[in-house]
């Protein structure tokens, strides 16, 4: 693609030219498919700090009265991998999922506040190591991640644990608010032209509804964590028992919230397997208006079942029955996706590439996790089943079998759009059924542990229960899974360098990402398509895919990519091998493309803003909270009063 | 392929940008969306409130006197519905003066927009007023935060929305310094459009708070 | 009501959206009697807290309700011209607003300040 027009005259240079490469590149950036990257190597460092978390637990529990750690460690440790796997991982996971991948479905250049998106991310970072920082000082978060008032509060849980709990999740909070408001800007403004709604690949559908969740859901987490702050520092009497304070009033806000944010962790990985199976199935997804509305669905419905978290507490028949009969109506819309995924493969053409094998693994994993889930739908069998291992069996399904298998089967998908090569399909595979079959020996035993009613939460058990050899499964299970990962980092890195370069479209894929380069030049889009369709490179390369015919193998027109067993990935080389290769693709200037300018100013905000809270906790150290929040202000007037891009000349 | 890129771009309805998908402007689609965001936050403090209604072991209370049974000491019934009354007709009568500061910009009458944006940040600034002569006489008579269920759940909910509203005559006065400096043209309008989406919410807010709080005893 | 959006020749603002078409805009008229309906409307709610016969009624509550409600929608949709502009922003809030009033009425049911009765 030689390039041999002639520039506008003389751009004036910005003077944050520095900020084009290097590290500066980085902490400057509003481009979204960089903020999506920092989000996915952040997220992956915190799965690796929740799983070693997990994996001391397991090796706590092996086996009857061990003392490798003590109670109030292990309560540290429960909390901190439950709160790490949900806000550091499955949430900033889906993030990165939000950011790299919404605006190329969609056709449009950027997200609509491109400097708001550095700042959700910034601010993200700043909680995570808020939180964790806690850990240096001994007094990790110990109220389990759903931090119970009135145990959470100040006279029953004096230190600094539930301080930096409280704190932490305030400020991850923000960012997960601030990215709602963006993205649903994003989707329902910059769609490119003849994207219809019905029309929109269908991760961006739930995307799009997950971000209405968040916005809904957050702020009455944001009031439930408040009262707890109040109370903490400054002495109201919200979760105060000696003031008269009703012991249900944070399970109630907390739920509210929770119940949503369970589905705000399972729709986007739903999103990543609707792009993968119908990819690898050379089929169009099966019902995609079924799929769209049951997402809604699930969203509404969700707001509607929280105090299934509370039969135990004693609500009355009234209560319990309304919400029984909303949890069981919520299976509904879930289980027609399984059905629908299902649909899709059946009469496709499978190819089971590692990103397929998770993708499936979800629809069956997810499926045990919801039959799990609708057995706690009834009261009288759920107060046999809560705060017992069954629980915990089931959401490891939902969130491990299900998010988690489902993210994992979109870094695969996407990897070779992010990064411009492919992930070795042997290791991969490798990392598959380690990761498989670990998890199901974690966690299948946990069916029978909460059966035979070991409870939740506890340090150690006493041997002659019965406990003890679904004790050691689990344990095993967890080994495996500890393997499988080491396989997974392995070949995350070594591919950078060593996979075979993808091209735009390894997959045969149907959307619009995969029109463009791999990795997408800053500007994706060197023009913005015309959308004519839900599939639409499926209708300019093999038009006969998206006609209607239920059965039959398809042609493999573009078999671009081979099985492990064969040979690993290989796609038709481009003329040059080197990725970004100068002059591979004309840069946004030549192009007459006005992109936003890298500013750091987002970054310095989110850092003000953090400090406010540092301020709290070193003890309400006035002085340092106020000069933090005016430097914060001025930040942000800053930001406000810089244009978002350069002059067009 | 490059120059037909720049072909296109130049075709291009002369913008840098590619029209909304809805042609309605992303911050306002943003302030809405946030707008029904803080929906349910307030809804969360107001829920607390009612929740605790009745509830405190001890007094103040809003609208019953109490005696204290230890000191002997009687609390009169804490909350000045006349005050309230006249500082509630303030930040309505703001809303006015926000939504005729709006109509000015749109008009471009420069003289207008700016009278108009400065009544407004006054009566809110009024309404503060009006807030801080009530919490500091609270105080006074016995209600702190640490008081009892009422006081905790009063003065964070009307505490939270002071603060909305300190927020938002900050960015009115911002706006009116840069009327001043440079002036708003016609086709700013939005800046300003947004700002007064949000002292609507926060006035309809306080119409909430005033009757569930004050009125309803 | 909504705006003709494919209409070729739209007006850019200064970050080149495009703004549907002017719509009528409620003008000073109608701004003054919204203005005034408040005044009123909160001076009748003053008014009947101060009569103690109906404030022990059942209705007073149901009326103040009613009467706040009233301010309330006229200054969405007059002042925040809710009526005026696309339905987008009208389904932007009164959705999460609807959601809301269900979940403050069920918290009040949970807490029992509310009876059910069958």
């Amino acid at each position: 693609m030689a390039t041999t027009v002639s520039l506008p005259a003389t751009p004036h240079r910005e003077p944050s030219h520095r900020y084009e490469s290097g590290v500066w590149s980085w902490l400057a950036t509003t481009d979204h498919k960089r903020i999506g990257q920092l989000y996915l190597y952040t997220s992956l460092f915190w799965f690796l700090v929740g799983g070693i978390e997990a994996a001391i637990i397991r090796t706590q529990l092996y086996g009857p009265n061990q003392h490798l750690v003590t109670a109030q460690t292990y309560n540290e440790l429960f909390t901190m991998h439950g709160t790490t796997m949900i806000f550091l991982v499955v949430m900033p996971l889906s993030a990165a999922f939000f950011n790299f991948l919404i605006p190329l479905q969609i056709g449009a250049r950027d997200v609509a506040f491109p400097r708001l998106n550095a700042f959700s991310y910034w601010i993200f970072l700043f909680g995570g190591l808020f939180i964790n920082f806690s850990w240096l000082l001994h007094a990790a978060p110990n109220g389990g991640w759903f931090g119970y008032a009135p145990l959470t509060t100040r006279p029953f849980s004096p230190g600094l644990n539930i301080d930096f709990w409280v704190l932490g999740l305030q400020i991850l909070g923000l960012s997960s608010l601030a990215a709602g408001f963006n993205f649903i800007t994003t989707i329902i403004n910059m769609r490119a032209p003849g994207m219809h709604f019905m029309r929109m690949p269908i991760f961006s559908w739930m995307a799009f509804i997950t971000q209405f969740m968040i916005v809904l859901a957050f702020p009455i987490f944001t009031v439930a964590l408040t009262f707890l702050m109040l109370d903490r520092f400054f002495g109201t009497n919200f979760y105060e028992i000696q003031a008269g304070a009703d012991p249900l009033l944070w399970q109630h806000l907390f739920w509210l919230f929770g119940h949503p944010e369970v589905y705000i962790l399972i729709l986007p990985a739903f999103g990543l397997v609707s792009e993968v199976v119908p990819v690898f199935s050379r089929k169009p997804l099966f019902g995609y208006p079924v799929m769209v509305y049951s997402g809604i669905l699930i969203a509404f419905l969700g707001f509607g079942v929280w105090a299934h978290h509370m039969f135990a507490v004693g609500m009355g028949p009234i209560a319990d029955s309304f919400f029984s009969i909303t949890t069981m109506l919520i299976a509904i819309p879930t289980g027609v996706k399984i059905f629908n995924w299902l649909g899709t493969m059946w009469g496709g053409s499978l190819r089971f590439t590692t990103a397929m094998k998770f993708a499936i693994a979800l629809v069956a994993l997810f499926t045990i996790g919801g039959i799990s889930g609708v057995m706690h739908s009834s009261p009288p069998s759920d107060l046999q089943q809560t705060d017992s291992y069954f629980i915990v069996a089931h959401f490891h399904y939902v969130l491990f079998g299900g998010s988690l298998m489902g993210l994992f089967a979109g870094l695969y998908f996407y990897y070779p759009k992010i990064t411009g090569r492919l992930m070795n399909e042997k290791i991969g595979s490798w990392h598959f059924w380690l990761t498989a079959i670990g998890m199901n020996l974690t966690f299948f035993p946990m069916h029978f542990l909460g059966l035979d009613g070991m409870p939740r939460r506890i340090s150690s058990y006493d041997a002659g229960q019965g406990w003890e050899s679904n004790n050691h499964l689990a344990s095993y299970g967890a080994a495996l899974i500890v393997i499988g990962t080491v396989f997974f980092v392995y070949n995350w890195f070594a591919s950078m360098r060593k996979g075979a370069v993808a091209g735009n479209d390894p997959w045969g894929g149907a959307t619009l990402e995969w029109a463009i380069p791999s990795p997408p030049p800053d500007y994706n889009f060197a023009t913005i398509p015309q959308v004519t369709s839900r599939y639409p490179l499926w209708d300019r390369k093999s038009p006969q895919m998206t006609s209607e015919v239920p059965h039959g193998t398809r042609d493999e027109q573009k078999m671009e990519v081979k099985i492990a067993g064969k040979t690993t990935g290989t796609a038709p080389a481009p003329a040059d091998t080197k990725l970004n290769a100068p002059n591979a693709h004309p840069s946004a200037k030549q192009l007459g493309i006005n992109m936003p300018t890298p500013t750091i100013r987002p970054l310095l905000a989110a850092f003000f803003l953090g400090c406010v809270f540092v301020g709290l906790i070193a003890h309400r150290n006035l002085p340092i909270m106020f000069i933090s929040a005016a430097l914060f202000v001025l930040s942000l007037y800053s930001w406000l009063l810089t244009p978002l891009e350069p002059e067009h000349h | 392929m490059a120059t037909a890129a720049i072909d296109a771009h130049d075709a291009h309805m002369g913008g840098e940008h590619p029209p909304t998908s809805t042609g309605l402007n992303n911050t306002k689609v943003a302030i809405w969306t946030f707008i029904g965001s803080e929906c349910f936050f307030f809804a969360s403090l107001i829920s607390t409130y009612l929740i605790y209604r009745g509830r405190s072991p001890v007094g103040p209370f809003p609208h019953d006197a109490w005696t204290d049974p230890a000191t002997g000491h009687v609390f009169k019934a804490i909350l000045n519905i006349p005050v309230t009354s006249v500082s509630t007709f303030v930040l309505l009568m703001s809303s006015l003066a926000m939504v005729l500061a709006h109509s000015a910009v749109v008009r471009g009458d420069r003289r207008s927009s700016k009278i108009w944006l400065a009544s407004t940040a006054i009566l809110g600034a009024t309404f503060l007023g009006f807030q801080a002569y009530e919490f500091t006489s609270f105080v006074h008579e016995g209600l702190t935060i640490h008081t009892n269920l009422f006081g905790s759940s009063f003065f964070i909910l009307t505490g939270f929305h002071g603060a909305h509203v300190t927020a938002g005559v900050i960015w009115l006065l911002t706006l009116l310094f840069i009327d001043i400096k440079r002036g708003f043209s016609p086709d700013e309008a939005i800046n300003v459009d947004v700002c007064a989406l949000y002292w609507h919410f926060v006035d309809v807010v306080w119409i909430a708070i005033f009757t569930l709080v004050y009125l309803i005893k | 009501m909504a705006a003709d959006h494919s209409h070729a020749t739209l007006a850019h603002d200064a970050e080149g959206n495009v703004s549907p078409p002017e719509h009528t805009h409620p003008d000073w008229g109608t701004y003054k009697w919204v203005a005034l309906i408040l005044t009123v409307l909160t001076g009748m709610e003053v008014w009947i807290y101060y009569i103690p016969s109906f404030t022990k009624t059942n209705l007073f509550v149901p009326t103040l309700l009613i009467l706040s409600a009233v301010k309330f929608t006229i200054v969405v949709m007059f002042y925040m011209h809710l009526k005026y502009d696309a339905k987008l922003f009208r389904a932007l809030f009164v959705g999460p607003l609807t959601f809301a009033a269900f979940t403050i009425v069920g918290l009040l049911f949970l807490f029992g300040h509310l009876k059910i009765s069958f």
